[in-house]
This record gives C-alpha cells, structure tokens and sequence, in this order.
C-alpha cells in the first residue's frame, strides 16, 4: 500500500499572530512552524500502516523552500520520502490541484490529509483532493482500518460518530481521534540521522489558478476586562447587563 | 507539579544562526523533556533519587555523545548540537543533564579520544544506546580544585595493574557499569583506566542527603586492590592533560545547560508576573519586578550569544580552555543570579515545589562548584591574559 500524508506547515500554536503589508501579510518574524497537528495525526497512523502493513509512507508539501524543515521533521518520525512542490500554497484550490498530480503521479492508494490546517482553517483541500483523484472520501476520520483494498473508517459527526465501510483508493481528512496526542511521537536521534539520507524531491508546480484572494486579515477583538459583582448585590448585576452589556 | 508551558525566550531571533537540523535536535529533545521530564522531575527530586526510567529515553533523543562517530554508535553530529541538546534537558534538571554529561563527555569522549579502536567498539555503541552507564573519576576528598596532587594510584604487577584510592562526588558512580578513573603510575604520571563493575575491590557507595542535583546519584568510588587487565589503560594520552581535555568538552556542555536553567526561571517568572495580583494589578505592572525580568533577558540573550560563538569556534576547533571557562562561569552565575530573582518574583511560592525555581535554584549551587569552581574559572581566565598563574 502506497500512502501519501499531506503536510501543512503552520505557524506553532502558542505564536503571537501579527500581520504586516497593511493587514494583507502574515508577519512570520520570530514565528516557530510546526507540522499542523491535524495532519500530524494522520502522519502517526501512517506510521502504524508502514510498520504493521508494510506500507510505504511519503509526505507532501505544496509551499516554498522554507517549509523543508517540515518536511525534514516527517522525515525523520519515519517517512520514507518527502515531495515539496514549489509554488506558495495560496489558497485551497490551487493546493488541491497540485496535490492531485501528485497523487496520480505516484499512485498512492490512500492520502491522509489534516481535515483542515489550523492557520487559515479553509478544511477544503481533502474533499476536493478526493473529487479531482477521483477518489473515495472520508471526512473528519477517527479511526482507519485497512485490509487489502477495503477500508474501514469512523468519522465523527454531530453528537456521535457514524462507521462507514469504503474501498482505496481514498483521501481521509484527518483529526484528533485517528491517533491520541498520547501517541504522537517526538523524533529520536537515529530518526534524524536517518532523515539526512532519505530523499526530498521539488517538483516544480504546474498550471494552477488560485480561485480566491486574501484581501485583509483582523485579529479577533481583544477580551475586555472580567467585572466581578458580589453574589450579594444582583441588582446591580442586572443594571449593569442592562446599561453595560445591553443583553437585557 | 503544574503543567510545563514552557515557551523558550528568543531575544534576538537567534534561531536564525541554526540549522535546519539544530533546531530538529532541539526540538526533539524540548518536546522530550516537556512530555518525559517535566511530569516526574519534582517527585524524583524530593525523594533524592534518579529517574533511571528514562535512561532509554535519553539515548534516544541523543543525550549520549552526540558528536560520537557514527561507526560506535554516535550520532555524529556537531558542537552546537550537542550543545542545544544539554541546554534542552537542563531547561527540565541539571541533575539529569549531569548524568548525560558525564555519560558523553567524561566517559565517552576519553574512550573515543584515548582509547584504542578495541575499546571504542566495546564500549561505546553500548553507552550511546544507554545500555551501560558509566561514570568519572578525578575528585578526590582531598583534591579538588587541585587534581594534580590526587593519591589513587596502580602498580604494574606484570600481567595487570593493581588500583587502590578513591575518589569522590562522582555523578552516575552508583549505578555506572564502568567507570574512568584517573590514577597515578609509579612515576606519577596521570592514566585513564576502565573500571568496570564486579572487578573485585572496587565499590560505590552512594552520597546521601544532597540539598542539590537530588534527581541525580552521586557517590564514592572505592579501590582496594583493584586489579585492572592491561587493555583497560587508554593508552593514547596521559598527564593532567588528559582528563582535563574531557573537562573542556564537559564544561562547554554545562555553558550551554546553565542557559536552559536560566531560560526555566526567567519564563516561569514572566508568566506569574502576568498572572499574579497585588494591589489590585499584575505585579508584572511594578518597576521592580520589570526591572528583574528585563535584566533577566538581557542576561541570558548576552549567554546564548557567546554560547553560540563558542559552539562555532568549537566545530572549527579553535575554542580554547580558557574560553570554555568563561562561558561555563559566565552562564552559570548568570542562571544562579536569575534562578534567585525569579525565586522572589513567585514570592512564596517561589519555594514550592509546585514551580521548578527552587530546584533549579539548588542544583545550580553544585553546577557554580563542580568542573571547576566559579574562583577557578576566574583565575583561568586571569591566567590568560596576564600570563601569571595564580593558582598558586
């Protein structure tokens, strides 16, 4: 089995989020970027399939020379092999259309895609990618099982979770749930010497048109000060969520 | 203990001088301490014992000769990565740093260094995967600061050597399957020699009730008659020389680990500031507190740049004693002085075991001390420029 994880390379939780160019750029000065933690479940599931299944595992990325380091982290928790195609990942559709040659290109049975990056949150890329490899599709995908070219897959929906059976070749998005952050492994030394020597293949994009443009970006307003009211005094509680708040 | 949210202080972006693969080795090794260390250091700490659970663990991130070849196990990587790596686990406790410091520097480096290829296949693959430990003998209860006046000593007997001595404050000596122990000949000459457990003669006992470096054994080793077979001498240097030669890359280990200390108070320091209330505001608000806060970045931004400076002319070995002894004094005062700053900014709780200060506040008392005292870095340095040697 021939699987493809697709990596985004987003900004480290805990960044302080600033833009610049008038509101039109993220300000990556100072930022740490991590694998999205998304499609680093899928990546540690991937692993799972490679050591159990004997699946090989290889890792795309559709950005510029500096999300390598990214790719080299896959790398070394155990990808076989890392593609980046070089071209700035845009907006979804442009990204979805150049993982698509790829996928066709390799053949690859199953693609594990985060079911949406935690920076700019479009969740677009799996589903299209599953439309335009004309593949079949799992969304917000909390346990895989495969057995040869069957798979069978649960995926959470509103208030529960619902099994679905289905047949490779297939795109999942993946999520919380695919694997625990328990079971989220940290690089070890022979991983990372290893990663030196494994291939990382930049293939130039092809034809793709961004569908959208990202005019502005605004930070969330920040959160005004907490007033306390004494349990002793609810008329003024309701005075102020009346004159104050104006919810009543 | 409270959950570890430790965010690392980058000034001046100086993860712009690193490679790409430094930062994967740091990374690996901060996320390591985050999920290994950092949940059981404090109650391994307060019952005064080493966590030899994660033995494995650190192998495992590299913590164990990093710069070692790979053909014996090694990762075969640069100074400045071995240097992030002590740095990261020193961030979680200096006395875990010491274990993997003595394992890579002390042991390690002398065999690789000293020893003969023989040697270097027997023992070093098994110390870099952490399946022995071992451990360094030059202290003594009577030599400290002035090793080249030790006693233990070993004979020729013709087909072995005979060892007797001791030797004294030796990180890892409890549960260290080998030990390199330095001893004089019948001419006084100063030689490595591998000893290893169950050699009749020698014992380790451990050194109890430390105020300090408490998640890390400690002990005494122990030569009554030892006899060591001939191929256990490193045959390759001998003199003060030579163990000194493990101090410099030991000492340069410790420059780098004094700034995670460092970098442990100052975050844990900042963020309590933020949170914590007086007079009806964050006490973050108040001059005096900011005043610390401020210095203590400046402090370790000025650290980790010197630090750096030293891993580069150490990859192009040009770094001189004298220079690793300065940034292993300058460091480690600078994490002391910020460990106690930060202690009072948590004020009482500063104390508790709830936070790490208090920890790292004493270990760092037996970092200032041991590889050289915070006075005889100084007159190393003093020795340097002037030429005259004040050490006696």
């Amino acid at each position: 089995m021939k699987i493809l994880v697709c990596i985004s390379h987003v900004p480290d939780t805990t960044s302080k989020i600033n833009f610049s160019e008038g509101d039109t750029k993220f300000d990556t000065n100072g930022v740490q970027f991590i694998i999205n933690p998304n499609d680093e479940y899928g990546l540690t599931r991937a692993m799972w399939f490679k050591e159990k299944q004997g699946a090989t595992v290889d890792v795309v990325n559709v950005g510029g020379p500096e999300t390598e380091p990214t790719l080299r982290k896959a790398l070394a928790l155990g990808a076989d092999g890392a593609i980046r195609v070089n071209t700035p990942a845009l907006d979804g559709f442009a990204v979805a259309e150049q993982l698509a040659k790829v996928v066709k290109d390799g053949a690859y049975d199953l693609v594990i895609a985060g079911r949406e990056s935690i920076d700019y949150n479009g969740g677009m890329v799996p589903g299209m990618l599953a439309g335009l490899t004309d593949a079949n599709f799992v969304n917000t995908c909390i346990s895989l099982e495969i057995d040869g070219t069957n798979a069978k897959a649960i995926r959470e929906i509103d208030g529960g979770k619902e099994t679905v059976t289905t047949a490779l070749p297939l795109v999942i998005g993946a999520q919380k749930g695919l694997v625990e952050e328990s079971d989220l492994r940290i690089p070890n030394m022979r991983g990372i010497m290893m990663a030196r020597k494994k291939p990382l293949t930049v293939l130039e994009p092809i034809e793709a048109s961004t569908e959208t443009v990202s005019v502005k970006f605004e930070k969330p307003t920040p959160k005004g000060a907490v007033t306390l009211v004494s349990p002793d005094n609810l008329d003024e509680l309701v005075q102020l969520l009346h004159t104050e708040a104006k919810v009543i | 203990m409270k959950p570890d949210l430790f965010e690392a202080p980058d000034y001046y972006n100086l993860d712009d001088l690193l490679t790409e693969e430094h930062k994967l080795v740091r990374n690996a090794a901060r996320s390591w301490v985050k999920r290994e260390v950092s949940p059981i250091i404090e109650d391994y700490a307060q019952k005064g014992a080493f966590p030899k659970h994660i033995i494995g663990g650190l192998a495992d991130i590299g913590a164990f000769g990093p710069y070692i070849p790979e053909a014996y196990g090694g990762a075969g990587l640069d100074q400045i990565s071995y240097g992030l790596i002590m740095q990261e686990i020193e961030r979680g406790d200096s006395g875990i740093r010491s274990t993997a410091s003595v394992q890579s520097s002390l042991v390690m480096y002398p065999i690789w260094k000293y020893g003969t290829e023989a040697q270097r296949k027997k023992y070093l693959p098994k110390l870099a995967s952490g399946e022995w430990m071992g451990c360094f003998g030059l202290t003594e209860p009577d030599y400290g600061s002035n090793p080249s006046g030790m006693t233990t000593h070993f004979k020729d007997m013709g087909d072995h050597y005979l060892l007797n001595g001791a030797k004294m404050w030796i990180s890892n000596a409890p549960f260290a399957q080998i030990a390199v122990v330095w001893a004089k000949d019948e001419t006084g000459r100063i030689h490595g020699l591998i000893v290893e457990r169950g050699m009749d003669g020698f014992s380790t006992p451990e050194t109890h009730n430390k105020w300090s470096l408490r998640a890390s054994a400690t002990g005494e080793l122990i030569f009554n008659n030892v006899k060591i077979p001939k191929d256990h001498i490193l045959p390759n240097k001998s003199g003060l020389s030579a163990p000194l030669g493990c101090l410099d890359s030991a000492r340069y280990g410790i420059a780098w680990g004094a700034i995670g200390a460092a970098m442990d108070c100052y975050d844990t320091a900042l963020r309590y500031s933020k949170e914590r209330m007086q007079f009806g505001k964050p006490i973050g608000q108040f001059q005096l507190q900011q005043k610390k806060l401020a210095e203590m970045i400046t402090e370790i931004t000025k650290a980790q740049l010197l630090t750096w400076r030293l891993g580069v002319l150490k990859n192009e070995n040009k770094a001189t004693s004298a220079q690793i002894s300065m940034a292993k004094r300058n460091n480690v005062e600078m994490a002391i002085t910020i460990a106690r700053e930060a202690r009072q900014i948590l004020g009482a709780m500063g104390i508790s075991g709830e936070y790490s200060i208090m920890r790292h506040a004493m270990n760092l008392e037996s970092v200032i001390t041991y590889e050289g005292t915070h006075d005889i870095h100084l007159l190393i340095t003093g020795l340097d420029i002037t030429g005259f040697n004040a050490f006696k």
